[in-house]
């Protein structure tokens, strides 16, 4: 489903070329969750923008549902969904509804098929009582579960998510984490998520990878992950050694 | 393409109309000021009869000629100049993982109808002028040719504006330079700028045919510049080729963007 080969991408800072990301690989497979991990400027929003076409790689092969993402991106968006935790894609003046039935126009969904969609959706995330209300007005958390929604109405194939649980409470956390569980087991939609909360790396994801440097420092399974330390070490713990440069045991 | 861009400004409507007041206020701010452009024309026929040998109605003709093609491309697609803060904001991320192409998104990203106004006086000063003078009914058919062309052409030069914030992400005010400056310079007749001025506004930025060379047409006169006969129907042309260049530099703008990112 999402298919890097040595992708790589570098910038120019005054004269000097910064890669904040080099040959890259990986492969997802269908239906997997998958978790992305790595400190501050390690590289994971420039991998995350390389899938949805914002920036072209300058090395490499970038393929997401057999498309090449700088080359197709209009026609790419209609089968992957994104969500940005720090900003919002709806109509900040708007309601809800009126940001929804906007973008069932712009992803050209059928009606009958966004009514159903709409309302599994909502009643899932439990949107009913702020459906109506302005995006302005929403809670954090309110705001998020409207994102999530316009993410999915078009029915995407991959949903890659950037940091969808930043600033959230613990019981919209659960709420957003249990929802993602279920769409990934019950529809099989492919989910790419990054996040720096380690809960949500726990709870729902059976692989990860980890990038440090512009450079994929591990990637397996969340037991592997753990093996790389000593035992009894707590999550955290494991990560901290990865992103400090202690040896990963790949 | 046209649907998409409809429903988008329906859209930014109904948001404008969350903030009623400045709503209000906006559209009559609008009238006032583009009522003060026909008032300094008023004032300065009220001292002189002809201005660079054109009476007062054929100065209200060009002026209503080049105010409703620049009013109409004010309200409809102006919002283009706002690259730079889409860019620095990261909102144009957003933009871009939409199955819709960034110029459509970007042109009626917060519309707001209280433009109408300007558009309404520029008609009235128009009509007026059409009204007032005696003109050939044989030639009338080039007035909705030169107020297509004009809105080509300022189409044009607001994506050429656009265009440039891609590259130029500190500086907007040069893309604003070119929009509302070309409005100013098009508020008289040609004729009372410098002969240079007017050689780059016809054969390299060509401003010229938004009212200048179609309105000598329509007018009857001869071009006081003394350039050829066929440069009065040229219009269309002009307006294309601009257009083509815009068009260009808007996909190498998008292009750039996605190279560098924010």
């Amino acid at each position: 489903m999402i298919e890097l080969d040595g992708a790589g991408r570098s910038f120019k800072v005054r004269r000097r070329v910064v890669h904040a990301v080099r040959d890259l690989s990986f492969t997802v497979s269908p239906g997997e969750f998958v978790g992305y991990l790595g400190p501050n400027g390690a590289g994971k929003s420039t991998t995350i923008k390389m899938l949805c076409g914002i920036l072209t790689p300058t090395s490499g092969r970038v393929r997401v549902a057999g498309l090449d993402p700088s080359r197709r991106r209009t026609t790419l968006a209609r089968r992957i969904g994104v969500v940005f935790g720090q900003r919002t894609t709806l109509w900040w003046d708007l309601p809800l509804t009126d940001s929804f039935e906007l973008i069932r126009h712009l992803y050209k969904v059928d009606r009958a098929t966004f009514r159903s969609r709409l309302d599994e959706l909502a009643e899932t995330l439990d949107l009913g009582t702020f459906m109506r209300t302005p995006v302005r007005q929403l809670s954090l958390g309110q705001r998020m579960r409207g994102d999530l929604t316009a993410a999915l109405l078009h029915a995407p194939d991959v949903l890659v998510l950037d940091e969808p649980t930043i600033g959230l409470d613990v019981v919209s956390k659960a709420s957003i984490r249990d929802f993602l569980r279920r769409l990934n087991a019950e529809q099989g939609t492919t989910v790419l998520l990054t996040t720096h909360d380690l809960g949500d790396i726990e709870r729902l994801c059976r692989r990860v990878m980890l990038i440090d440097h512009g450079r994929l420092a591990f990637d397996g399974t969340l037991d592997d992950l753990m093996a790389t330390a000593p035992e009894q070490s707590s999550l955290e713990e494991v990560v901290t050694r990865l992103y400090t440069g202690a040896a990963p045991a790949q | 393409m046209v649907r998409t861009y409809f429903l988008l400004i329906w859209t930014w409507t109904r948001a404008a109309a969350a903030y009623p007041v400045s709503f209000t206020l906006m559209i009559l701010f609008g009238i006032i000021t583009s009522g003060l452009d026909v008032a300094v024309i008023l004032v300065v026929f009220a001292n002189t009869t002809t201005l660079a040998g054109f009476s007062r109605d054929e100065v209200l003709f060009l002026y209503g000629a080049a105010s409703v093609s620049f009013a109409i491309c004010d309200m409809f697609i102006s919002n283009i100049d706002r690259v730079s803060q889409h860019i620095k904001a990261g909102t144009l991320d957003t933009i871009l993982i939409r199955p819709v192409g960034a110029w459509i998104q970007l042109a009626a990203d917060r519309f707001t109808p209280n433009r109408l106004g300007r558009v309404l006086q520029s008609a009235v000063v128009l009509g007026y002028a059409v009204g007032a003078l005696d003109l050939d009914w044989r030639r009338a058919w080039m007035i909705p040719v030169m107020l297509v062309t004009g809105i080509v052409i300022f189409t044009a030069v607001w994506t050429l504006g656009g265009a440039m914030q891609f590259v130029l992400i500190d500086a907007p005010e040069i893309s604003n330079a070119l929009t509302y400056g070309s409005h100013q310079l098009n508020q008289y007749p040609l004729s009372i700028y410098a002969r240079d001025l007017v050689k780059g506004v016809t054969y390299v930025l060509p401003l010229a045919f938004v009212n200048w060379q179609p309105g000598l047409y329509v007018l009857g006169r001869d071009d006081p510049f003394g350039t050829p006969e066929f440069l009065r129907f040229a219009g269309p042309v002009a307006a294309l080729a601009l257009a083509l260049l815009a068009a260009l530099a808007w996909r190498q703008g998008v292009r750039h963007y996605r190279s560098t990112g924010s």
